[in-house]
This record gives C-alpha cells, sequence and structure tokens, in this order.
C-alpha cells in the first residue's frame, strides 16, 4: 500500500533482525532501516519495545510488533498479496511453526554458549548445536528448502544464524560443515537468492563483532 | 464417536495440556485422552510422536501427531475457525501471539521458581512473580478477557497457569487477589467458563504435587 509506514528497529548483526529483513525482502516491502544502540536505548526503542526493551521490533504506521518469528508471522499476514512464507493447510503450517520454535530454543541459545563459555560447558554445547543441525537437515530432507520449492517460514526463522556459524567455528574450534555438509550446502543455496544474501550480514564481520563481545565480557 | 479422530497424550497436572483441553471443548470437540505416566515411563506412542522434546501435550490428529501447546491451540484455532480463538485482523493477531509468547516466557517459570526457591530466596522469587503478574494485569486492562470481550487464544494459553498460583501464594505468603485485583476477576471470571471449569484440577490437589515434586527434588 503507497501510504504504508514501515520502520525496522534493529541492531546490524542480529540473526533476529535479519529475520525480519529477510521476510520484508521476500515481500518487496519498503521501510527504514533504524540501527540501534543497545547499550543507551533510545526513547524511541522503549516506547516500542517497553516489555522486552529489545530489538528487533517493526513499527507498521506507527503501531509496533515485536518478537522475530511473530513480527515475520505478521508481515505474512499484512502483505498477504504476495510470496506466501507460510502453507496454507493447518497441519503443514503448525510443523512449520515446530520447526521455527526449534531454531528459536536451540540454535541461538547453543551458539551463544559456544562462543561465551569455555571447557566442558562448551564441548557440550557444540554437541548439542551439531546434534540440532542434524535434527534440521533430517527435516530438510531432500527439499531444497524447508518451504519446499520457495523460502518459507522455517527458512526465515534459521539461515540468519548462518552468519554466526563462522563466529561459532572460530571461537569453538571446530568444523560445521565437516559434520552437517547438507546445511552448510543449504545455507549457501539460500544465499544465492538475491533477497537473502541483500539482507545478511557477512560472517567476518560478525565475528569481528562476536571478538568486540568477548572483549568486552572479559572472555579474550 | 466424533467425527474426528483425535487423542491427546495428557498429564493431569500439565497446564501445557490443560490449554489444548480447554481450546478442544471451546471448539466443542470430543476427543480420547490418554493419560502418560511422566515419573515412571513414558508411553511408546509418545516417544514415537514427539522424538524431540519427549513431552506432552501430544494433540494426535487422524493420527498425525501435533507438538508444543501453543502451536497446537493455533492448529486447532486453524482448522475448526468457529469460534475464532484468534482476532480478525492481523495486528490484533501480532498482540495476541506477543502476550501468549510472554506467558510462554516468564509466567509459569516466575510462578515455580516462588515454590522451588529455599529459603531467604523466595522473597526475591515472589517480587519477580508479582511483576510478571502486574505486566499481565497492565495488558488486561478493563477488558473482561485478554481477548477483549470474547475469551480467546492468550486467556486459554494463561488461564492453566492459574491452578499453580494457590502452590505459589502459599510458599511465598501472599494471594494473587491482594496484589493484582483486575488479574484475580479475570481468573474467577474464566474458572466459570464450562471448558475451563470442567478441565480445571482442584488447586488443593497441585499443591500436594508441589510439595512431592518438592521432596523429590530435594528442596527445602
Amino acid at each position: 500500500m503507497a501510504s504504508d509506514q514501515v520502520t525496522l528497529l534493529d541492531l546490524w548483526a542480529s540473526p533476529f533482525g535479519m529475520r525480519v529483513r529477510l521476510a520484508l525482502a521476500e515481500k518487496g516491502v519498503k521501510y527504514e532501516y533504524s540501527e540501534q544502540d543497545l547499550v543507551n536505548k533510545s526513547a524511541l526503542l522503549l516506547q516500542m519495545n517497553p516489555v522486552h526493551k529489545k530489538i528487533p521490533v517493526l513499527v507498521h504506521n506507527g503501531k509496533p510488533v515485536c518478537e522475530s518469528l511473530i513480527i515475520v508471522q505478521y508481515i505474512d499476514e499484512a502483505w498477504k498479496d504476495k510470496a506466501p512464507l507460510l502453507p496454507s493447510d493447518p497441519y503443514q503450517r503448525a510443523q512449520s511453526r515446530f520447526w521455527a520454535d526449534f531454531v528459536d530454543k536451540k540454535i541461538y541459545d547453543l551458539g551463544r554458549k559456544i562462543w561465551t563459555e569455555k571447557g566442558e560447558d562448551q564441548e557440550a554445547a557444540k554437541k548439542g548445536f551439531i546434534d540440532s543441525l542434524k535434527l534440521l537437515e533430517g527435516e530438510l530432507g531432500d527439499k531444497p528448502y524447508f518451504g519446499g520449492e520457495t523460502i518459507g517460514y522455517v527458512d526465515i526463522a534459521l539461515v540468519p544464524f548462518y552468519t554466526w556459524f563462522y563466529a561459532y567455528e572460530t571461537t569453538g574450534n571446530f568444523n560445521i560443515e565437516a559434520e552437517c555438509p547438507k546445511m552448510i550446502a543449504y545455507c549457501k543455496r539460500c544465499l544465492q537468492k538475491e533477497t537473502v544474501s541483500k539482507s545478511l550480514e557477512d560472517p567476518k564481520k560478525v565475528y569481528d563483532f562476536v571478538v568486540m563481545l568477548r572483549k568486552k565480557f572479559g572472555l579474550e | 464417536m466424533s467425527n474426528e479422530d483425535l487423542l491427546l497424550l495428557d498429564f493431569w497436572v500439565s497446564p501445557f495440556c490443560m490449554r489444548v483441553k480447554i481450546a478442544l471443548a471451546e471448539k466443542g470437540l470430543s476427543y480420547e485422552s490418554k493419560e502418560e505416566d511422566l515419573f515412571g515411563g513414558k508411553s511408546e506412542l509418545l516417544l514415537k510422536s514427539n522424538p524431540i522434546y519427549q513431552k506432552v501435550p501430544v494433540l494426535l490428529h487422524n493420527g498425525k501427531p501435533l507438538n508444543e501447546s501453543a502451536i497446537i491451540v493455533g492448529y486447532i484455532d486453524e482448522k475448526w475457525p468457529s469460534p475464532p480463538l484468534l482476532p480478525a485482523c492481523a495486528y490484533g493477531r501480532s498482540q495476541a501471539r506477543f502476550w501468549a509468547d510472554y506467558i510462554d516466557k516468564k509466567l509459569f517459570d516466575a510462578a515455580c521458581t516462588v515454590w522451588r526457591s529455599p529459603g531467604e530466596a523466595v522473597e526475591v522469587a515472589k517480587k519477580d512473580f508479582i511483576e510478571v503478574l502486574k505486566v499481565l494485569e497492565e495488558a488486561l486492562g478493563e477488558n473482561n478477557f485478554f481477548g477483549g470481550e470474547t475469551f480467546g487464544f492468550v486467556d486459554i494459553v494463561a488461564i492453566p497457569m492459574a491452578f499453580w498460583f494457590y502452590a505459589s501464594e502459599k510458599f511465598g505468603n501472599f494471594t494473587v487477589e491482594e496484589e493484582c485485583p483486575k488479574l484475580s476477576a479475570w481468573i474467577k471470571r474464566s474458572m466459570q467458563r464450562e471448558s475451563v471449569a470442567k478441565v480445571l484440577p482442584d488447586p488443593e490437589k497441585v499443591y500436594d504435587f508441589v510439595i512431592m515434586f518438592r521432596k523429590m527434588q530435594g528442596i527445602e
């Protein structure tokens, strides 16, 4: 709609923010990107997300939507004339929501433990992370994308974390491709799509960001 | 015998299972229920239907499994659209999903931490729990239900947690009614609904369960 005002409050390195950028790109929605300072949070962020005070927040005609997967579902419903992100069948939709929720429960937390923990805790996180990726590989099967022939909800939930894989590998001293070649092949396939490549950040830049955070938290 | 083959893998005291039972009742659906012995030994059917988390509730519809309570309730709402549990507009739906997610992330843990905390830690846990309740009370506002005039998705996600509050109140030595009178009124109002009244267990039995669980976990 020509009169739509869409703003995204975000942090460049956030995989949750990348999910929203990717969903907006898939729908061809024009929006204003607003980089947020999470150390000194803006009045706008605190007003738009008073409960969690986190990014991403999508502001659509002045009304905020928070939590990345909720935002992606909202984008799918508000701009429903193009590129459906969820299947139409209720059972398939439930399955998509289950796997996106699995990514939320496992990939972020375990990945975070890889770059913040040491010793046995780090090893346990690495194992859990690889096990989770293998389960996702199983769910993908022979399909090109989790959404089937086109990118869908689960792809949007997962593929932004690919930008953090290099950081996990380097801090965790392991090779994800060696353990999960199908997953890496899938991620690279996604990146061949323009909507994905322009929504995702450079893994090397993300790694520099992680190094900075590790120094800040006294982990280096 | 209903037209639909619906089987719920259940555990009597689980608020997550309760959500599914209330949703099925709201839609006027009949189903079979199988009580799982979560401490003695999970059934083959449960392990096969939910191999990743091995948890209840699981709803099997014509033999096909659905997992994660909020996702199951969403499925029930989409498969049997009348009466609707979610608002019709995309923004209203995003807000309902946000509050259901907030309840999932915060409420149950906060309530249980009160009775899980040994000694003086109870006071901190109680303060945290009351804060969560106050956020929800503010979200409720002057409405009869979180769904507005009608009982809906967020009410279904939240109300089963309420029968665990009694245990928190006893261990924390406070009442929800004193701290959050509007929320307390919502609890009473919701418990009068037939779909809720016929599936909620006796709070005293839940309290006894909590005592047993604490002993099992060695909390004193």
